[in-house]
């Protein structure tokens, strides 16, 4: 029933292959798809594609008798079928052939995913000397292990402890001008949850949130999935090196009210996913201006934060909001460890909001998505260790900035120029001089023959919702160095063949 | 949803930014008598030397009875090695990145392997079937998104556990149509109630998806008899929707050969158009009293559910780091084999310790064999069999008697005066204290 088979488990059997050639077909299938649904809304109840669909056609049905096939909800029925933005596409196409440098030189090598792993020496070291004290609470009755500290019902919201570590931390990453309240913050299993509780919280089902594009492709499903609520893009474009502009903003919103779309809010993110711009603080405040007088939220992510590495300086929307111009109630900011700290897989998330019905809402719906209290009681340790932090910090924006010099050196050799970019695990790419047409389309196939001919996964700008084509994010920071050179040899050769 | 009407804002004059339905509804239920006892709690928390005359906590379903396990379980492995898993320390770097909403393999094989023991390998359990999210409450959530569109009904056997009016509700936008079910059959369901809370809804023009039923029960105590399982699923079939067995009490049925799971029943099923529409809830918060950990499951026999609760769980996902801590415990037959016998061995010897000592009290339980609380009935005790008389009796044992117990209206029993009473989340000692507060207070009651 399903048209493409989870990919790794199928290439790693027997079909390989088969499979093979059956991978890059499904996905020029896809791609199709995924333009020709671009290009126009599709008709209502189109059957004509053959995704697959939720268990009610009946022909699967072999009981002769009146029992149908029970089905899932309607907002259920989208999740079933296969994605098909090239963001996830990319994802998976890595999967089913990984580059390792020394057991599979030829594999696909992941640009696609904005995760850093340069400074894995140094928080391996930290986990090895501390995780288990920071784990294993003595009990005050016999010394000995008390897994109560651990294993009990806590408070859904985080512990006191970690939410004050977390806003001791997150004020010194942020520049140390700005600083966070424990009572106004809530801690979360991950970046994920933590935008959709937000959404829940400040728009109703069919409304509408503005957000400057290009955009993290993720968003639309954090956002759109269960709280139905809207994203409008508000094109940014190269001339202004993809920074929002209040004009922008202005025409979005009135385009969406002519429309009878209802805006509650604007979404964004600082350092910005996918260019890497850090905002000054003239449009911090431009923009916090415009949704005062607009009586709209603001939602700042600034979940990179801590992964600086240009030379402007990152200014925290909090810090804005408080400088007193401002009614601070509409402002929401989004955090977590996945990108500074390199800990995605412990899911950590944080929501501060100056709101105090948000926070009191948020802190209920935490008991979906909460935090475990190990993983609180190692963090707690991890950020109160303020001289390992520092050290930590350093290190790792050093390393993204040599890293990100190599990576655009090495493109700028090739004669491809990339965006100004002074934040973020990702530089974005303009890859138009190797569009066989400008276009759309133009930078799909550049985008397919990136992945089957030169074998990199990049993230096209169209599943950023990029308004100029060639576009493309590449995130360089789970890289080694020798990496870089064949990345670009393989990008030299993908561009003589095209010339050719 | 009862709320005024969301009005069209002019952009200064009132500056006051507007929030969701989801946030201003009281759907999260913490209003309720239910929550309001926590709070006394609180305020005023027992404890054995400190303050010994503080509210006993007896509303919160945790299990303490087996602590000592778990904690010589872990100094006595290897610690070093729970952490990181086979790889030892450089395992740390793919538990830092590992964030695949499918979950760590060894996890769910060790979550499978974990589930076919408590049902004593009556029912087999497949790895793959298995979605993991951050707790039981975020996979009732999670199912009922797939399962049902806004204002659609569940049908939910009465009393039941408070929690659902939120975790059902709340973000979902879906109702919950009761099945009444009374003590003239000990509170089991009937087909009768069945097919009235069906016709209910249909007369209310909702539309109903699916049962979702607790077993063993919450608030009951009990398990669900074989037989009950047997015509509800006959009934889903009949009506074509969905089955949901909210089973994350299995392991605490005291004696193994009582408890019969959805599982089972389903397991010599062979056609797909009956089976899948079954799911069934767990989580180690109850069986394993590791709440804290945050570690749920949507075990489905539906692929379409499997794939789709995937996807969702991203947002809610198990971290990296409890799935391989517990990887190598839940793992480890030996084991979680004493632990579960040893377990359900304690909760049984509580349970008899506090039915013995109300029925000394002149205080009669319903007959339970499962779960960290009983369900006490008190309605011999009430001014007028009514749920002002139930709460002014609970207000009067939360005030007078210190202790927090959850009081039926809550649970939305249809008659008044039974409590849930739970008894795992303290030492003897204080259970003890508890009864001692109770017989003292029924001794003034048959003084007047």
């Amino acid at each position: 029933m399903r048209l493409i088979v989870p990919l790794q488990g199928v290439v790693q059997g027997r079909g390989g292959l088969f499979v093979g050639s059956l991978i890059p077909c499904c996905l020029f299938y896809f791609l199709q798809l995924y333009l020709k649904r671009r290009r126009s809304p599709p008709p209502p109840d189109s059957d004509s594609t053959e995704l697959p669909r939720t268990s009610s056609r009946s022909s699967l049905f072999t009981r002769g008798n009146s029992i149908g096939r029970v089905r899932v909800s309607s907002r259920a029925a989208p999740l079933a079928k296969p994605p098909d933005s090239p963001y996830y596409i990319g994802l998976d196409r890595v999967k089913t052939d990984p580059y390792h440098r020394v057991t599979n030189r030829d594999g696909i090598i992941q640009l696609g995913l904005a995760e850093s792993t340069l400074c894995f020496d140094l928080l391996q070291r930290w986990m090895s000397e501390n995780l288990m004290e920071s784990l294993m609470m003595q009990s005050d009755v016999d010394g000995g292990f008390d897994v109560s500290s651990i294993a009990m019902y806590q408070p859904f919201e985080g512990l006191l402890e970690v939410r004050v570590a977390f806003a001791d931390f997150m004020s010194r990453i942020m520049g140390g001008n700005v600083s966070f309240d424990p009572s106004n913050m809530v801690i979360t299993a991950g970046g994920t949850p933590a935008v959709e509780v937000l959404a829940f919280c400040l728009a109703d089902h069919g409304n509408a949130f503005l957000i400057p594009s290009p955009y993290y492709p993720g968003f639309d499903r954090d956002i759109k999935f269960r709280t139905g609520v809207e994203l409008i893009p508000v094109h940014c474009r190269s001339s202004d090196n993809f920074t929002v502009t209040v004009s922008a903003l202005e025409q979005a919103l009135s385009q969406a009210r002519k429309r009878g779309s209802k805006v509650s809010g604007i979404l964004f993110s600082n350092p910005s996913n996918p260019v890497g711009n850090i905002l000054s603080r003239e449009t911090l405040h431009a923009i916090l201006s415009f949704a005062q007088e607009k009586n709209i939220h603001v939602i700042s992510d600034e979940i990179f934060a801590g992964s600086v590495y240009g030379d402007k300086e990152f200014v925290s929307m909090a810090e804005v909001a408080a400088s007193g111009d401002f009614d601070k109630s509409r402002v929401h900011i989004i955090y977590g460890l996945s990108k500074d700290l390199s800990l995605p897989g412990f899911r950590t998330g944080v929501i501060y909001s100056f709101h105090e019905d948000v926070v009191s809402a948020a802190k209920k719906l935490m008991r979906f998505c909460s935090m475990p209290v190990p993983v609180q009681r190692i963090l707690i340790s991890l950020l109160s260790d303020t001289r390992f932090i520092e050290e930590y910090m350093a290190a790792h924006r050093q390393r993204i900035r040599d890293k990100h010099f190599l990576f655009v050196e090495g493109l700028k050799q090739l004669g491809i120029p990339c965006a100004e970019s002074g934040g973020g695990l990702y530089c974005w790419v303009d890859m138009s001089s190797l569009l066989t047409s400008y276009s759309e389309k133009g930078e799909l196939e550049l985008f397919e023959k990136l992945l089957s001919v030169a074998k990199i996964n990049a993230t096209p700008g169209t599943a950023c919702y990029c308004i100029e084509p060639g576009w493309f994010r590449c995130c360089f920071t789970a890289l080694a160095d020798e990496d870089i050179p064949v990345i670009m040899e393989r990008i030299k050769l993908l561009a003589e063949s095209s010339t050719s | 949803m009862g709320l005024p009407l969301m009005m069209e804002r002019s952009s200064n004059n009132n500056n006051v930014v507007e929030l969701s339905r989801v946030a201003v509804s009281d759907t999260h239920g913490e209003d309720s008598p239910y929550f309001a006892g926590w709070k006394a709690y609180d305020e005023n928390p027992y404890e054995e030397s400190h303050n010994p005359s503080g509210v006993i906590q007896m509303g919160l379903a945790e299990n303490q009875v087996s602590f000592d396990l778990l904690e010589s379980y872990l100094e006595k492995k290897n610690p070093e090695g729970s952490m990181w898993g086979s790889k030892g320390a450089p395992g740390f770097r793919e538990n830092a990145l590992f964030q695949d909403y499918h979950g760590l393999k060894s996890f769910r094989q060790a979550m499978a392997s974990f589930m076919q023991q408590i049902r004593g390998g009556k029912a087999r359990f497949d790895p793959d079937r298995i979605v993991l999210t951050a707790g039981a409450t975020a996979a009732n959530e999670l199912l009922t998104f797939i399962l049902a569109d806004p204002n659609d009904a569940l049908l939910v056997p009465t009393p039941y556990y408070p929690g659902f009016d939120r975790d059902l509700r709340w973000r979902t936008g879906v109702r919950i149509v009761p099945i009444h079910c009374d003590s003239s059959n000990h509170f089991q369901i009937t087909p009768e109630a069945l097919e009235q809370a069906y016709q209910t809804a249909r007369d209310a023009n909702i539309r109903v998806r699916g049962v979702l039923i607790t077993n063993p029960s919450n608030p009951l105590g009990a398990t669900v008899q074989k037989k009950v399982l047997e015509d509800l699923l006959d009934f889903c079939v009949r009506k074509n929707i969905h089955l949901v067995s909210d089973e994350i009490y299995s392991g605490s049925v005291f004696h193994a050969s009582e408890f019969t799971s959805v599982a089972e029943i389903v397991e010599n099923i062979d056609d797909v158009s009956v089976k899948e529409r079954v799911h069934i809830v767990y989580s180690l918060s109850k069986d394993l009293g590791l709440p804290g950990f945050r570690v749920g499951t949507i075990y489905s026999y539906n692929d379409n559910v499997v794939r789709t609760a995937r996807r969702m769980s991203s947002f809610t996902l198990v971290s990296s780091q409890t799935q391989q801590l517990l990887a190598s415990m839940l793992s480890d037959e030996e084991f979680t084999e004493k632990y579960i016998r040893i377990n359900r061995e304690r909760l049984r010897r509580r349970y008899e310790t506090i039915v013995e000592g109300l029925k000394k009290a002149g205080i009669e339980c319903l007959k339970g064999n499962a779960g960290l609380f009983c369900w006490m009935n008190l309605g011999f005790l009430l001014d007028t069999k009514t749920k002002e008389g139930e709460l002014a009796l609970w207000d009067v044992i939360l005030k007078e008697l210190k202790l927090n117990i959850s009081p039926g209206s809550s649970c939305h029993c249809s008659e008044y005066g039974w409590f849930r009473v739970c008894f795992a989340n303290m030492s003897e000692k204080t259970l003890d204290i508890a009864l001692k507060r109770i017989h003292e207070f029924m001794d003034r009651q048959s003084g007047f």
